[in-house]
């Protein structure tokens, strides 16, 4: 019984962990068909900032509550500053490009993030744990859990559910869903295209940003995190289909509860059990669970 | 045609007695990262040879570390230390592994197989990482090699080493070039331009892909092994897909045009690294990811290509090339 109580509570805090790292990841590619190896680089900038931030911030002294509007403010920052830069600086004169040869184009740029991560915060870890450790623990039928990861698994539901307002019942997500459809037809009824893949990328980022921000006071940060979370968040979109949100979140919650099963029942496959889970979801529905049919080209 | 030897295969049977003989000429250091560049070599030239296919192989790392491994569990429980038995078991389970994942593989293309054997190659690295009796994230050591029994001490054991290595890779090259000028080479170009049409004429695509990831898993294997032995220790680090990523940035660097250009090109890359590191450790990557942003915008068909267009110069027809993710 605690197992199966620790199964399910440490897989929704896995699953909310992992949505919020890859919905970024699968919103990019959705829109701009680009696979975004940069996504690692976005995710340690924004842990990196977040826990830099919230330690300065803690030295001060202040007020405790502000904390946890420093960790997405720094998301936002590291998010938008990193994002506008590369979505300008490089990637919007490689659009249209093989898809394939975009993934080569993101990975340069993701090792370009990790020395920049490097120049900036050196290589020393960073902790943050002020802000999981305020907040205090929780039971759950007799076990504790940091109330945190409760706070972690909100944020994610909430950005799930804000996603899909947006995309579903605004104008502008209407738009966008119209730009995921077909690029060239929704330019030549007048939608500013360009306009929308840079939004889409600084977005993307941000929410890249936001996972990490959001785990930052939970690990110690260390340089090397951006190349873990992009494997892990690819296995999760590919789950569920690339490019849909709602295959992103059903991804998150299987790779998050097996993950969580096997660390409780059979610790050694922890490591790879979310590649075991991915292998056996492919073989039977080899481009996710969520695919969209595509045509072939002839 | 097959029968001849063509102007690679020349200059490459004419580079080894001249690559051997670089131990007597140059300081030990530069030697020991010919080798090194030998065994990562033999990886990226695993990574170009599915790259004339269109393939980006992210996990190429995979059958490096199977091959690495290998020949460490042999040496470890086993007690075998006799090279080319290493060679030939490390070779062995590169391609009974890649035979049966590449069941799996040859359904996918594009990004798909590029992120698909990247997740295949970090389950291996998750296994080796939390297994203790393997040393997890440290690794093991190799034994020192023997020859059919023949153990040659100090520097009668390197040269010995370094030149089995130097002649393995040249065979192995010579062995890829055929591959390349055979039908199943062509059919691989035929392939990344169009592959129903390919099937419209009456060839299983899946099929080629299919050989071909396991040719270049036992490539990749057979440098495994060298690069073990050349350094005497195995870790997982071998598969993690950075390492993996490196391998396609020197592909991507040389170019898919030359079977030797992703040999020079590891070499060549090696040697940067030592001093990059030494002069700015932080910026290494960054050199790296911004060289890669240069080639592919500037030289999309590597450096290689560079010496085909002075070749056009003065007449000579190229040989087709591949661009890279296309």
């Amino acid at each position: 019984m605690l197992t199966a109580v620790a199964i399910a509570v440490d897989g929704l805090g896995f699953a909310a962990w992992l949505f919020l790292s890859s919905v970024g990841l699968t919103l990019i590619y959705g829109v701009m068909r680009i696979l975004n190896i940069a996504h690692g680089g976005f995710y340690a900038l924004g842990a990196y900032t977040a826990a830099w931030a919230v330690g300065l911030y803690t030295q001060t002294g202040s007020t405790i509550a502000l904390t946890y509007l420093i960790i997405p403010l720094a998301a936002l920052v590291a998010g938008v500053v990193s994002g506008l830069l590369v979505e300008r600086g490089i990637l919007r004169f490689m659009y249209g490009r093989d898809e394939v040869l975009m993934v080569l184009v993101t990975y340069a740029i993701f090792l370009i993030l990790e020395d920049v991560t490097k120049l900036i915060w050196g290589t020393d870890s960073y902790v943050s744990y002020q802000p999981a450790y305020w907040l205090g623990t929780i039971d759950v039928f007799g076990l504790p859990y940091t109330v945190y990861k409760f706070l972690i698994i909100a944020v994610a539901i909430a950005v799930g559910a804000a996603l899909y307002v947006t995309l579903n019942h605004t104008r502008v997500g209407k738009l966008l869903l119209v730009v995921i459809e077909d690029r060239e037809v929704s330019k030549a009824l007048g939608i500013n295209v360009t306009l929308f893949f840079t939004v889409t990328f600084v977005i993307g980022a941000t929410l890249g940003a936001l996972g990490g921000a959001l785990t930052a006071p939970e690990i110690s940060v260390v340089p090397g995190i951006g190349a873990e979370i992009i494997v892990m968040a690819f296995a999760v979109i590919v789950i569920g289909g690339m490019g849909s949100i709602g295959g992103a979140m059903l991804g998150a919650l299987i790779v998050g509860f097996s993950r969580a099963a096997f660390v409780h029942l059979y610790p050694p496959a922890e490591l790879f059990s979310i590649y075991l889970v991915m292998a056996a979801v492919l073989a039977v529905k080899p481009y996710g669970l969520f695919a969209l049919a595509e045509s072939r080209k002839i | 045609m097959t029968k001849s030897f063509d102007k690679t295969e020349w200059g490459l049977m004419v580079a080894l007695p001249v690559l051997i003989c670089l131990i007597f000429v140059l300081p030990a250091w530069v030697v020991n990262y010919v080798q090194v560049s030998l065994g990562t070599g033999l990886v990226a030239l695993g990574v170009t040879i599915q790259m004339r296919a269109g393939l980006v192989s992210f996990g190429q790392g995979l059958f490096f570390c199977v091959g690495g491994y290998s020949a460490g569990l042999a040496g470890k429980f086993l007690g075998i230390s006799d090279v080319f038995l290493l060679l030939v078991l490390g070779l062995v389970s590169g391609i009974l592994i890649s035979f049966v994942l590449g069941f799996l593989l040859r359904r996918y293309r594009e990004i798909f197989f590029a992120m698909l054997s990247l997740a295949v190659s970090m389950i291996l690295f998750g296994l080796l990482s939390s297994t203790e009796e393997l040393g997890s994230t440290d690794g093991f050591n190799l034994p020192q090699a023997t020859y059919f029994g023949w153990a040659p001490e100090g520097d009668t054991g390197k040269t010995m080493l370094y030149a089995v290595t130097c002649v393995v890779t040249v065979i192995w090259a010579i062995a890829l070039n055929r591959i390349l000028r055979s039908p199943l080479g062509y059919i691989n170009e035929a392939i990344r331009e169009n592959e129903l049409r390919v099937e419209y004429l009456g060839t299983s695509a899946r099929q080629a892909v299919h050989v071909t990831y396991v040719i270049a898993a036992a490539v990749s294997a057979t440098g495994g092994v060298l690069w073990a032995m050349a350094l005497g220790h195995v870790d997982p680090e071998m598969t993690n897909w950075t390492t993996s990523g490196q391998f396609v940035f020197v592909s991507i660097l040389a170019g898919t045009g030359n079977i030797v250009a992703p040999l020079i090109g590891t070499f060549i890359l090696e040697i940067v690294r030592v001093y990059a590191v030494e002069v700015s450790p932080n910026t290494w990557q960054m050199i790296l990811g911004t060289l890669m942003l240069l080639t592919i915008v500037f030289l999309p068909k590597g450096l290689w290509s560079l010496m085909n267009t002075a070749k056009k110069k003065t007449g000579t027809v190229p040989a087709a090339e591949a661009v890279a993710g296309e």
